[in-house]
């Protein structure tokens, strides 16, 4: 979709509309009031608060009590969510927010534009690592009446709309948390949103209980009683429970691809690879630039060469993703289809090797090195095995080495390592998700950072001039340029965008529309 | 032994226990410290963006900006006062953490040890009078095949036969939080959730009792105080109970205060196969996300617990054999 001046003055009236309630009942499904839904929950969360804690389980189980101001389309178009309408002035400067009315936090008090200030302006200006600069480039945050905001920015920053979903700026109570250690509040464990609802009990290693919060904002929403999220830490058990219905949903990571062809076969289940767009989570391999020859870009070009996408997208996700063509998801604003990387091709992956100077021995080996597998699920090990064995292919002996979370982080943070693979978040647009990884700013010895150490002047300059621009044609050129260089390049070897499943019993409605999936409210789910 | 020479021991005892816990704690705080990567590299790598003000805030919020001799003192001094420390990560304090989960766990591995215990010895003692026969043969096959077959393949199993295919039991979790249920209806829930995996972990013991009671017995049954006794015409039942199992139970003994001793810990295999919220993965999750204080906390009341259990299991030695004495 484009991003026109049409699409961002998009207010309540015009606001695409999806698969909502209404859209149901002109289906024949009305939508029925009452039934409380099971989920899973893996792993369990340390705090249950989005933004102190931003891992996927957090986000999943803290958006239905935690909102943002907008939504956001499987096309990324803004939705109203606490902003009923919203609008941008023609200098891309000034971005002035009208508030629902009636919204009332947990506690019963009510919901304001101080609120969105502070949550803006101080919380998440405190504890989100990805935000901070966006929100260090506000000039100022105002509130001409209780149900406006009003934010100046510096300079112009196009994607600045994209960050006001709840998993990216969530909406905190200001008077929970104002003057005190954000992160050591006790609402940290027990979240005082405005979202449909309120946490009941949390009984650690066990579950969580949430039920419908009678004063939320819209008149006879939620339709569920309740949600209970259960805790489950052993794949296996999950696939159990979701066959024999004690849980009617399971998202993201819950489920191991290879699970997935059985359960799309399950007469009570539906599957869904839909609600990615705005994350789309891109799989990649990484080497080290650091280390020779890794520094080669024609052995780069060859390592991606020998890499067959299509038979990891079917044989080892199961079909839970698409063969990524270049650094930025087909799924992301400012894809650009033409920047292709090249097709599968040992003959010629060997040839490159050979052009590189790295001859084959007697034995056909070129070199060795070492891969360093994520320790989050069996599917990780399976690339990792992958990987060697494409490697193997065109001459690159490969040592795989298992570790655990901490071992892995702290070895990719501080660049110890020669191959590692790694899935990031896009947010919707590259200047969010994708710059991220290649500028030479952010060669940082920090996970996420541009780990890899790939450092060029050209993609540095062309990944500035798409932030800060201010017309939409301008970012697109700059962003076609650079993914151009990047496919060229090849810093990382981009494999798969994947789309996780979400898998939810037949009779459950809604439970996927927008753009984020099963990061949304809920307040119009329910149980046909 | 004489009861005269017991307070003497004890207190020469428990001050040994204390030296030996202080020193499990700081081998524990410094090992656990060598591994890589620290809590907020975790947290890090969960949340999938980072910056350096946010590294350097945990860490000061995790008090890992101090020199690592500093954090041990403050963490020993803690210990002292009985007080376990606080986890930053879960924004709770650690004693309390523990307390929520160690009922789960004694639930599970006390109704475990039960089961192994009864099962075992009867079991053992069955193919020990019966040696040589096919029910003989019949114990000691199963009891093989128990020990060797991988604990959370026996859970699944019979989650597989019970829960998914019979439908007769739950297959994950303590209690089922949708009943909302209380008091002796939560009872009966909660038993409900403890068979299966109270069975899966028991099995694997009694695999072991059974064993270890059948060699012992088999041993003692050849010695002259036996024969002894059959030449003055004991009848073979008493012979069989006052002098073959009561000698044969020393190991067995031994062996279960081992396993009490390990009854606090918990099981994570079990506990992960069958979602039990106990104590094995509360550390076991500890240990991933480098949550030190909660870590620590789990050694610290479990090596508390195995050497209390020693000194229980010297006590009881002494009193089933008057041939040991207390030193």
């Amino acid at each position: 979709m484009s991003l026109t001046r049409r699409n961002l003055l998009a207010g309540a009236a015009s606001a695409p509309v999806l698969m909502s309630a209404s859209q149901a009942m002109a289906q024949g499904v009305q939508p029925r009031r009452g039934g409380v839904l099971n989920v899973i929950l893996n792993p369990e969360p340390p705090v249950l608060q989005i933004g102190v804690n931003n891992q996927t389980p957090t986000l999943i189980l803290g958006t239905k009590m935690t909102q943002g101001l907008l939504k956001f389309s499987p096309t990324l178009d803004p939705m109203p969510e606490l902003a009923k309408s919203w609008t941008v002035s023609p200098d891309g400067l000034e971005y002035v927010f009208r508030l629902q009315e009636n919204v009332k936090w947990h506690d019963g008090r009510p919901f304001t534009a101080d609120d969105v200030i502070y949550s803006v302006m101080t919380f998440n200006r405190e504890i989100a690592p990805r935000l901070r600069g966006i929100i260090a480039g506000i000039a100022e945050a105002t509130a001409p009446d209780p149900h406006t905001v009003r934010f100046v920015l510096k300079q112009p920053f196009q994607p600045f709309l994209l960050c006001f979903d709840a998993t990216a700026l969530p909406m905190v109570a200001k008077h929970v948390y104002e003057g005190g250690d954000i992160r050591a509040n006790p609402a940290n464990a027990r979240p005082i949103g405005t979202g449909p609802f309120k946490l009941v009990e949390w009984q650690r290693g066990n579950f969580v209980r949430m039920e419908r919060f009678e004063e939320y904002w819209k008149p006879g929403q939620p339709y569920l009683d309740g949600i209970l999220w259960r805790i489950i830490p052993d794949a296996q058990s999950r696939r159990v429970a979701l066959t024999g219905g004690q849980v009617q949903m399971a998202t993201a990571t819950d489920i191991e691809p290879f699970d997935v062809p059985a359960l799309r076969q399950a007469p009570n289940l539906n599957v869904t690879t839909k609600g990615w767009e705005y994350f789309s989570p891109m799989f990649w391999y990484e080497v080290n630039h650091r280390i020779k020859p890794f520094d080669d870009k024609r052995v780069r070009q060859a390592m991606s060469m020998a890499l067959d996408r299509n038979f990891i997208v079917n044989r080892l996700w199961f079909g839970l993703g698409k063969a990524a063509t270049g650094p930025v998801s087909s799924t992301t604003r400012f894809y650009d289809a033409n920047a292709k990387v090249a097709p599968f091709d040992v003959a010629k992956a060997r040839a490159l090797l050979d052009e590189a100077g790295l001859r084959a021995n007697a034995q056909g080996v070129r070199g060795s090195f070492k891969y360093v597998i994520p320790p989050y699920g069996e599917i990780w090990n399976r690339m990792g095995e992958y990987f060697r064995q494409a490697m193997r292919q065109i001459g690159f002996e490969v040592t795989l080495e298992s570790t655990d979370a901490g071992t892995w982080g702290s070895r990719v943070a501080n660049w110890d390592f020669e191959t590692t693979s790694n899935v990031l978040y896009q947010f919707g647009d590259p200047t969010l998700g994708v710059e991220r990884s290649y500028v030479t700013s952010n060669i940082q010895k920090i996970l996420f950072t541009n780990t890899s150490g790939y450092s060029n002047p050209r993609v540095d300059e062309l990944f500035a001039r798409a932030r800060t621009a201010a017309s939409e044609a301008d970012r697109r050129a700059a962003f076609s340029e650079v993914q151009k260089v990047l496919v060229d390049d090849m810093p990382l070897l981009w494999v798969v965008e994947v789309n996780y499943p979400t898998i939810t019993d037949k009779r459950l409605q809604n439970a996927v529309q927008l753009g984020t999936g099963d990061h949304a409210s809920y307040d119009d789910v329910f149980f046909a | 032994m004489e009861l005269s020479r017991l307070p003497g021991f004890l207190l020469r005892r428990v001050l040994k226990s204390i030296a030996v816990v202080l020193a499990i704690v700081v081998c524990n705080f410094l090992l656990i410290h060598a591994a890589p990567g620290d809590p907020a590299t975790v947290m890090a790598g969960q949340s999938g963006a980072a910056d350096p003000q946010y590294m350097e805030q945990l860490r000061r919020q995790f008090g890992l900006d101090q020199p690592l001799t500093t954090q041990l003192w403050i963490y020993l001094k803690g210990v002292l006062q009985l007080d376990l420390g606080y986890s930053h990560r879960q924004q709770a304090g650690v004693a309390g953490l523990i307390a929520d989960r160690l009922p789960a766990t004694l639930l599970l591995t006390g109704a475990a040890f039960l089961i192994a215990i009864a099962g075992g010895v009867a079991m053992g003692a069955l193919a020990a009078r019966r040696v040589g026969t096919w029910a003989d043969s019949a114990i000691t096959v199963v009891a093989l095949a128990f020990y060797a077959t991988p604990i959370f393949w026996v859970g699944l199993m019979l989650v597989l036969l019970f829960s998914v295919t019979l439908e007769w039991l739950p297959g994950f979790g303590m209690s089922d939080p949708s009943l909302n249920a209380t008091g002796l209806a939560l009872a009966l829930d909660v038993a409900r959730h403890l068979v299966l995996p109270a069975v899966t972990l028991g099995l694997f013991y009694l695999a072991v009792y059974a064993r270890l009671t059948r060699a012992t017995m088999l041993e003692v049954a050849d010695q002259d105080f036996v024969r002894t006794a059959r030449a003055k015409g004991v009848p073979e039942g008493r012979v069989l109970r006052a002098h073959i199992l009561r000698n044969a139970l020393l190991p067995v003994i031994t062996f279960a205060g081992i396993q009490a001793g390990q009854l606090v810990g918990g099981s994570i295999l079990v506990e992960t196969v069958f979602a039990w919220p106990g104590i094995g993965r509360l550390a076991f999750e500890a240990l991933l996300a480098r949550d030190y204080q909660v870590l620590m906390g789990v050694f610290f009341i479990t090596s508390v617990m195995v050497v209390l259990f020693n000194l229980l299991t010297d006590l009881l030695y002494a009193l089933v054999d008057p041939r040991v004495e207390v030193a």
